[in-house]
C-alpha cells in the first residue's frame, strides 16, 4: 500500500503502476464539470489556491452546516470522470496536477497527459459515499460556491487514508483500455 | 407538518440511506463470487461496508441522490395536486436535512437553487387503480448510471441487429459493453422493447420497480433476461469495470406496442446503489406498510 501526501513528486507518481492500491492522506480538492470547463477555457484559480503537486477529486459532495455553522460533509463518493475528458489533459498540464481521483476511468488524451506530465488516475469506488466521507477529517475551504453551487464548487478537504486504486498510470498503462478490449473480444465470441 | 409530509420525508430518508433487501441479498452473492485479493473483491467489500455505514448513520448511500422519481398508484378521485405540493415540501425538507444533495439545476442558467424543486423536479408518475390504498414508490436515480442508458433503433447495421429477439440481445449487450464501469457496476438493466422514444425509456425505468428475484411471466422475456445476465457476467467487466465476475446484478425486460415503422430498444442502467423503496399510505397519508 502506497500512501500519497500532496504535494507529490514526479518520481513518486511515476513509480505507481496500474493495479496498485493507494491511500491519500492530506489535502484533496474537489472539482467536476463546471470547474473543468471554466479552467480549461482559461479561467483563473482563486487567489491563494495552488493545485501544483496536488490531487483533484471528481466529486460533488453532500455538505451541510452543523449547529455551530461549520461545514460537514455527509456523503462524498466520486462522480463519473469521462465527462471531463475534453478538459482534463490541459488542466493536468497547466495546473501541475499529480493525481486525479474519480470513477469509470478516462480516455487516451488524459492517459497521454499523465505520461507526459507525471500524473496518475486513481479510481475510488463509485457510490461509496459513506466510507469515503468517513475519511474526510476537515473542510478547510470552499471556492466558487456562489457561482457554481455546492456540488460543483471546489471544496478543500483534509483526508486520512482515503482509499483508491491506480487504474491509469504515468507509464501509459490503463486498466480501462485493457478491460474494454478484453470484454469486447469476449462479447464478440458470444454473439 | 401533515401526516402525508412526514410519511414522504421518511420515505425519502430511507430510500437515500437504505438499500432494499432484494438488492442487498444479490450484492452479498456477488461479493462471495469475486475472487479474494482482487481489486474487484476489494471494491465489493467496500460497497458492502458502505451499505452498512449508510444505514447506521442514516445518511445517503451515494452523494448523487439522483433524480427524484415518484410513482404513485392512487384511487380514482385522489387529489394529485395536493399530493405533489406536499411531496415537494418533503423534498425541500429532505434537502435541508442532507438526505438529498442540492441536486437540481436550472437547465438554462445552470443555477442551483439548493431546494431540488423546479420544472420536472421532482418527477411524478400517477396511475389510478381500483383499490382505496395509495402506494408511493420512490426511485433516486443517480446521473452516472443515467448517462450510460441507451436507446437503439433496429435494425442497427453496425451491430448486425435485426428486428427480432436476437437483435434486441445484441443491442442490450452492446449497452453493457459501452457502459463498462461508468454507471457504477455491478448494475441492473431495465429494458423496454418497443414503444415510442419517450415511453420506451419511461417503461424501461418502470422495470426497475420490479424486485431482483422475481421472474418474468413471459417465457421469451424470462429467457432473454437470464441470458443477458449470464452473458454479461462472462464478459469480465466486473465491479466498477475493474475486471471480475459480476458485471450485472439483474436484468428486467418489458415490452410496449410499437408502430410498424419503429423498433426501439430502450435501456436504463441502475447502479449498485439501487435506491428504490415504497410505502402504502392510508387516506390521511399515514404510513401503513413498506413495499419491498
Amino acid at each position: 500500500m502506497t500512501t500519497l501526501t500532496p504535494p507529490i513528486s514526479d518520481a513518486q507518481i511515476r513509480a505507481l503502476k496500474v493495479g496498485d492500491p493507494v491511500e491519500v492522506t492530506g489535502t484533496l480538492f474537489t472539482g467536476r464539470d463546471a470547474v473543468h470547463k471554466y479552467l480549461a477555457k482559461g479561467g483563473a484559480l482563486p487567489a491563494g489556491l495552488d493545485l501544483r503537486g496536488g490531487i483533484l477529486y471528481h466529486c460533488g459532495p453532500v455538505v451541510i452546516k452543523d449547529e455551530a455553522g461549520r461545514w460537514k460533509v455527509v456523503a462524498a463518493g466520486p462522480t463519473t470522470s469521462t465527462r471531463e475528458e475534453p478538459y482534463q489533459a490541459r488542466i493536468i498540464e497547466q495546473f501541475g496536477l499529480r493525481g486525479v481521483i474519480g470513477k469509470g476511468g478516462m480516455g487516451e488524451r488524459t492517459l497521454a497527459a499523465c505520461q507526459a506530465h507525471g500524473c496518475a488516475y486513481l479510481h475510488a469506488v463509485g457510490g461509496a459515499a459513506q466510507v469515503l466521507a468517513e475519511c474526510i477529517t476537515a473542510v478547510r475551504n470552499v471556492y466558487f460556491l456562489e457561482e457554481f453551487g455546492s456540488p460543483e464548487a471546489i471544496w478543500e478537504l483534509e483526508v486520512e487514508r482515503f482509499p483508491a486504486v491506480v487504474t491509469m498510470d504515468a507509464r501509459g498503462g490503463s486498466l480501462h483500455r485493457d478491460v474494454f478490449e478484453a470484454s469486447r473480444a469476449a462479447l464478440a465470441e458470444r454473439l | 407538518m401533515t401526516g402525508l409530509q412526514a410519511s414522504l420525508l421518511e420515505l425519502i430518508r430511507r430510500t437515500s440511506a437504505e438499500i432494499p433487501d432484494d438488492v442487498q441479498r444479490t450484492i452479498l452473492v456477488a461479493l462471495e463470487r469475486e475472487k479474494a485479493g482482487t481489486i474487484a473483491a476489494s471494491a465489493m467489500e467496500l460497497i458492502q461496508r458502505n451499505i452498512e455505514l449508510a444505514r447506521k448513520k442514516s445518511q445517503p448511500i451515494c452523494q448523487d441522490t439522483g433524480s427524484v422519481l415518484f410513482y404513485v398508484d392512487c384511487p380514482v378521485g385522489f387529489d394529485q395536486i395536493a399530493f405533489a405540493e406536499t411531496a415537494r415540501e418533503a423534498v425541500r425538507q429532505a434537502t435541508r436535512k442532507g438526505y438529498l444533495r442540492q441536486n437540481s439545476v436550472d437547465a438554462l442558467t445552470g443555477k442551483n437553487y439548493g431546494t431540488n424543486i423546479g420544472p420536472g423536479a421532482p418527477t411524478f408518475h400517477f396511475h389510478a387503480h381500483p383499490g382505496a390504498d395509495v402506494h408511493v414508490r420512490l426511485m433516486l436515480k443517480g446521473g452516472g448510471c443515467e448517462n450510460v442508458g441507451a436507446q437503439y433503433s433496429l435494425p442497427d447495421e453496425a451491430l448486425g441487429a435485426d428486428r427480432d429477439l436476437a437483435g434486441c440481445r445484441k443491442a442490450i449487450l452492446d449497452a453493457v459493453l459501452q457502459a463498462q464501469g461508468k454507471g457504477c457496476g455491478p448494475g441492473v438493466l431495465g429494458v423496454c422493447i418497443g414503444g415510442d422514444r419517450a415511453t420506451g425509456y419511461e417503461f424501461s425505468k418502470q422495470q426497475l420497480l420490479r424486485t431482483l428475484d422475481d421472474r418474468n411471466p413471459v417465457p421469451e422475456l424470462d429467457a432473454l433476461e437470464q441470458d443477458i445476465l449470464n452473458t454479461a457476467n462472462d464478459l469480465g467487466i466486473g465491479p466498477m469495470g475493474f475486471g471480475g465476475k459480476t458485471t450485472l446484478l439483474g436484468v428486467k425486460i418489458g415490452t410496449a406496442n410499437r408502430v410498424p415503422a419503429s423498433y426501439f430498444v430502450s435501456i436504463s442502467y441502475m447502479c449498485w446503489a439501487y435506491r428504490r423503496l415504497g410505502v402504502t399510505l392510508d387516506a390521511q397519508g399515514h404510513l401503513q406498510d413498506w413495499l419491498y
